[in-house]
């Protein structure tokens, strides 16, 4: 009988579609690097006729470019510091302890990226509307700032659950109080959980578009130029290059801080 | 300095953690939860027909117009209809990658794996709608490559079916499919991975020493096990395009969504109560769904 062997190795074509779900999963990233070269600026002609880095140089000169770039850098420096603050008090509150209520507070600390971002928009604009407040830098803060909450909190929580209790009578059984286990003890342990977090946030906050159009005003940041420009095709060379550069921006943070949590869960367990 | 305000708060356990969950109780309960309220709030008002204004009364208008209007009735068809549709495809499609991550590679190739499918879930989320434009343009990759394989007309057949085709794919509802089943395949994959990774393989060596085919092994005993992972990404795929503005505004046929219908009324339609009920719907219809998923075991597979 076949069967034994089936289910060990991988018939071809099972390899096959694995290979072609990956391919599928990749192509149109690369497609955008591509174009990012095209000599062709009108029309979305495959293959491209010809290669150049003219758009660089033509979207680097840009100042409407910068300025979308500097206000999205701001917003999310800002929206990750308020993250950090307040999502890793959050986790410290939350991760051992049992009280009555946890659960809907848990809930609380997930329903801004369980609900689909459209609704969290929406709402922060009524809330906006609703205390009469003008929407700008300080309304799409508030936004990011409350859902890059949640995810420093799910990985610090997440850390603080792998640690064991032990550590930390050992460290006030021999003398230490609350500040300086945290300092000697705590911190250095989550660190790298808060840096992963940090840097996801970042990320998220950076290429953020679906909330930030409700709570924009007339706030331009990056995404929302890029949204701007999709509807406006006489600078598709542009688009393409800035598309490059938020690729970049987003996955360099993403990658490093899915390496800073890889490692520690193989060395930590 | 600090040791009496931590020798103070030492003991005093319940205190401490107040303390700490102040600030962002604090946070989320003005920003967020108030916001939330709010719209509930608007949801329940409703537009002044003549001065188009909002009247800050109570009433039950709007949630009567959303459900007796035939075009608004449409809409919530329709985004159901294509979120169930994705949630299908994307389960058929992650499944044989989910698969061969989960059974087949070995330790070097799961990990390239996992990076592989990781990797375009974080690429920028409009850049990733940006460049299916660009594939599915009249003269993009997809139809260079269908014309350069000699078979144009097999999609020009696809695009006059009624209803799903259109002038092109990126003006079509099967473009619009491909996007969707595109930007949520990762949320799928990786729940059903971790599902299948769970099957033990003493399971399937059983089954198959007695005699079942690998069809039947399939059917009756990866599939049960894998259900609490198709369940869990279900949810992301289900959620995420029902709530989605962005990919039918840029890519697919003039018919409106949800997403859509709720940026449209309360930007240039100026109709925020109708803006409200229509974001209320999607949040009932994953509630619905997440009950459900919760009795299939998607929450033991996250």
């Amino acid at each position: 009988m076949r069967s034994r062997r089936d289910w060990n190795r991988p018939s071809l074509g099972q390899k096959l579609a694995a290979g072609a779900g990956l391919v599928f999963l990749h192509a149109p990233v690369w497609v955008i690097v591509l174009y990012a070269f095209t000599t062709e600026d009108r029309t979305y002609q495959f293959p491209p006729p010809g290669l150049t880095l003219h758009w660089f140089e033509v979207a680097f000169a840009r100042s409407d470019i910068w300025a979308a770039m500097r206000l999205s850098l701001v917003v999310a420096l800002v929206s990750t510091a308020i993250a950090l603050i307040l999502g890793t008090l959050a986790a410290f509150a939350l991760a051992r302890r049992q009280f009555a209520g946890k659960e809907t507070i848990t809930l609380l600390f997930v329903l801004p990226i369980a609900l689909p971002g459209i609704i969290t928009g929406l709402a922060l604009l009524a809330g906006i509307r609703t205390i009469g407040l003008e929407p700008g830098f300080w309304t799409i803060v508030a936004g990011h700032a409350t859902f890059c909450l949640v995810i420093v909190y799910n990985n610090v929580v997440a850390r603080l659950r792998r640690m064991p209790a032990s550590w930390i009578e050992a460290s006030m059984d021999l003398g230490a109080d609350g500040f300086q286990t945290f300092r000697y003890v705590l911190l250095p342990q989550i660190a790298s959980a808060l840096l992963a977090g940090g840097m996801l946030a970042f990320a998220l906050s950076f290429d953020e578009i679906i909330v930030t159009l409700f709570t924009a005003g007339h706030r331009q940041t990056l995404p929302i130029w890029f949204y701007s420009e999709l509807f406006r095709p006489r600078e598709r060379p542009i688009t393409n290059v800035v598309a490059v550069v938020v690729i970049l921006v987003t996955l360099v943070p993403i990658l490093l801080a899915y390496y800073l949590t890889r490692t520690d869960e193989q060395g930590g367990t | 300095m600090l040791r009496p305000i931590s020798t103070f708060l030492h003991g005093r356990n319940a205190f401490y953690a107040s303390l700490l969950l102040l600030p962002p109780l604090l946070w989320l309960g003005t920003v967020y939860l108030a916001s939330l309220f709010a719209l509930l709030l608007q949801s329940f008002y409703a537009i002044d027909e003549f001065t188009a204004r909002i009247v800050p009364e109570l009433t039950l208008r709007t949630y009567g117009a959303l459900f007796t209007q035939p075009a608004n009735v449409d809409i919530v068809l329709r985004t159901v209809l294509m979120a169930t549709a994705v949630t299908v495809a994307a389960a058929v499609v992650a499944f044989p990658l989910a698969n061969y991550m989960a059974r087949h590679a070995g330790p070097k190739m799961k990990a390239l794996c996992y990076v592989g499918v990781m990797l375009p879930m974080w690429t920028s989320y409009l850049v990733k709608v940006y460049a299916w434009r660009l594939i599915l343009a009249k003269q993009g990759i997809v139809s260079w490559a269908v014309t350069s394989l000699g078979l144009g007309g097999v999609l020009d057949a696809l695009l006059a079916t009624p209803v799903v085709g259109g002038p092109s794919l990126a003006s079509s509802y099967i473009g619009m499919f491909i996007v969707f089943l595109y930007m949520w395949l990762p949320f799928m994959i990786l729940p059903l991975a971790a599902a299948l990774e769970r099957v033990p393989g003493s399971l399937l060596q059983a089954s198959a020493d007695l005699g079942a085919r690998p069809g039947q092994t399939f059917r009756n005993i990866v599939l049960p096990l894998a259900l609490p992972g198709l369940a869990a990404g279900s949810v992301f795929t289900f959620s995420l395009t029902l709530g989605d503005y962005i990919i039918p505004s840029v890519v697919g046929a003039p018919g409106y969504f949800i997403g859509m219908m709720v940026y449209q009324q309360q930007g240039t339609a100026g109709n925020m109560p109708l803006a409200a009920a229509f974001s209320v719907v999607p949040i009932v219809l994953i509630a619905i769904y997440l009950s459900f998923a919760r009795r299939l075991g998607a929450f033991d597979a996250l």
